[in-house]
């Protein structure tokens, strides 16, 4: 995206020493909230976010859910999840959830990508792949907490929610809360969607779900698209949404553990050879005038390899 | 020039084996570094732009994986472990600080050596299991994530070690002379046989000599 309108926080594959670009601390952080209980399932987000970013996915299978498509692809961002739920007493439900990238404030897709600049963090809130600096590599999708990120076939490269971030840098909300006929997202700064989804929440108590709460996990910091949901104590129930998502010890251990491992490793390495170099000197021959052959030695030395044996 | 104080070490096709996967490692090596350190990401230029580097990096290391068996097949009977080996296991002090003058009855390859070559050959076909697995091409999509994010982790630890290795492998053909002159032209000096792999030199090298006769057995 050639366009600079956001101040970046976190830059993929970038030494902390290297500042970003932060001359403008006014920026707010803004989130969307999805509150599943005003959801009806018409998936017109789905809709108005293939149209407004050009996504025309190919058109798939009944697998015999209403989920359509089946997953999320290189070209559905976004996907709503339908999920029956029976409790104690049998009641039956539908819960609803409208999956897609949950812009982390601590990514763990931007933390193990290796291409610099590839994944932008920007000040109010939204992670966002750089198509053009994408490998294809994948290691975005190791990283993430919530199986979001997709490898196109066609090009290699990985693509998820950008939070509509063209259009939140001029002032719009995404195209999904746009869209959505019931006004079950919302777009604001994370302060005024937290008051809503507060609101909301009492609200909802007092209709009788003792469960409802907000979806803002702080595993991964917190993030800028958050759910209100009417059961969120088990936050799995909608589609396995992660109860305690956290970047993967395994993922921290690759990054923040075995490289500076690494380098030491390196470091060491060559330092040691450079001193036992300078300490010991080369290991030459000293080589005989090239006469003619020392029979005699030679002699010798069959008689010493008849005393030693062979090796198996 | 005269030969006759010149000994075959290492065969043309050994060499050849050895010096082409020494082309592709090179390229491996240095495009996952720029991958693992991404401060020095220009190193992955030596394949291209990261698009293309990312695409050549598989291809490359199956490459050198198939390079290093062939290498395993030839090498590998000069490199069991023989009681011998506790000789310079023990000596090992002085061995490092060049002290020459005991016989420590080092066949074709010392102990280190044999450390190594095994060290190699592990690694390899972790960073290959690992790899495929990881490919996101081809095969990544039948793992699990919690399986690729082990075999990332596996493919990263694989590919340091082995990295390592290989540059305590290129110091040691630096320090002791001759050995990189030997690994390209295929032969070393009778004293370089003696003074190096004295048990390899009196029992296979010195045998052969057309001016003894051969022993058998």
């Amino acid at each position: 995206m050639g366009m600079q309108s956001q101040d970046i926080i976190r830059r993929s594959a970038t030494n902390g020493l290297t500042p970003l670009p932060q001359a403008r601390s006014h920026e707010q952080e803004v989130a969307k909230l999805i509150d599943v209980s005003l959801c009806t399932g018409c998936k017109g987000c789905q809709v108005a976010c293939s149209e407004w970013n050009d996504l025309r996915d190919d058109v798939g299978h009944n697998v015999g859910v209403y989920d359509n498509p089946a997953n999320l692809s290189p070209e559905t961002w976004t996907v709503i999840r339908f999920d029956e739920y029976e409790d104690e007493t049998g009641k039956l439900e539908w819960l609803l959830r409208k999956e897609g990238c949950m812009h982390c404030a601590e990514p763990g897709c931007l933390k193990a990508c290796p291409s610099p600049g590839a994944i932008l963090q920007f000040a109010n809130g939204i992670v966002d792949f750089q198509s053009e600096q994408c490998i294809g590599c994948g290691y975005c999708i190791a990283g993430c907490p919530f199986d979001v990120p997709r490898i196109s076939s066609k090009d290699n490269r990985a693509y998820k929610c950008t939070l509509c971030a063209d259009r939140v840098a001029v002032g719009q909300e995404p195209a999904c809360v746009k869209t959505c006929p019931t006004g079950a997202i919302s777009f604001g700064s994370k302060a005024e969607m937290k008051d809503l989804a507060s609101s909301r929440i009492e609200e909802l108590k007092g209709r009788g779900h003792d469960g409802a709460g907000l979806y803002d996990p702080p595993g991964v910091g917190g993030t800028h698209v958050m759910y209100v949901l009417t059961h969120a104590d088990q936050p799995s129930l909608y589609h396995r949404l992660p109860d305690n998502p956290h970047i993967s010890p395994v993922v921290r251990g690759w990054k923040e553990w075995l490289k500076p491992v690494g380098a030491l490793g390196f470091i060491a390495t060559l330092a040691g050879a450079f001193v036992h170099y300078m300490g010991v000197g080369a290991n030459t021959t000293e080589e005989e005038p090239p006469v003619d052959l020392p029979a005699k030695k030679l002699e010798n030395a069959d008689q010493d390899s008849a005393q030693n044996g062979r090796d198996a | 020039m005269d030969n006759s104080n010149l000994v075959l070490r290492t065969k043309l096709i050994d060499r050849m084996f050895h010096w082409s996967m020494v082309s592709c490692f090179t390229l491996v090596a240095l495009s996952g570094l720029s991958w693992f350190f991404p401060s020095l990401n220009w190193l992955g230029y030596v394949l291209g732009p990261p698009q293309l580097a990312r695409v050549l990096h598989p291809f490359l290391g199956i490459a050198v994986f198939g390079l290093l068996m062939c290498m395993f097949v030839r090498f590998v009977h000069h490199n069991l472990f023989v009681r011998t080996d506790l000789i310079w296991f023990k000596h090992i002090i002085d061995v490092l600080l060049n002290k020459h003058g005991q016989k420590l009855q080092i066949g074709k390859y010392n102990a280190g050596q044999k450390i190594l070559f095994w060290g190699i050959m592990s690694l390899i076909s972790l960073l290959f299991v690992s790899g495929l697995m990881i490919w996101r091409a081809y095969f990544a999509v039948f793992f699990p994530i919690t399986v690729l994010r082990l075999a990332l982790l596996a493919h990263s630890v694989a590919g340091l070690a082995l990295i390592l290795l290989v540059i305590g492998h290129i110091y040691m053909g630096l320090w002791v002379r001759g050995s990189i002159g030997g690994m390209i032209s295929g032969y070393v000096s009778r004293t370089w046989a003696r003074q190096h792999h004295d048990r390899w030199y009196e029992e296979e090298v010195a045998p052969t000599n057309p001016l003894h006769s051969k022993r058998s057995g």
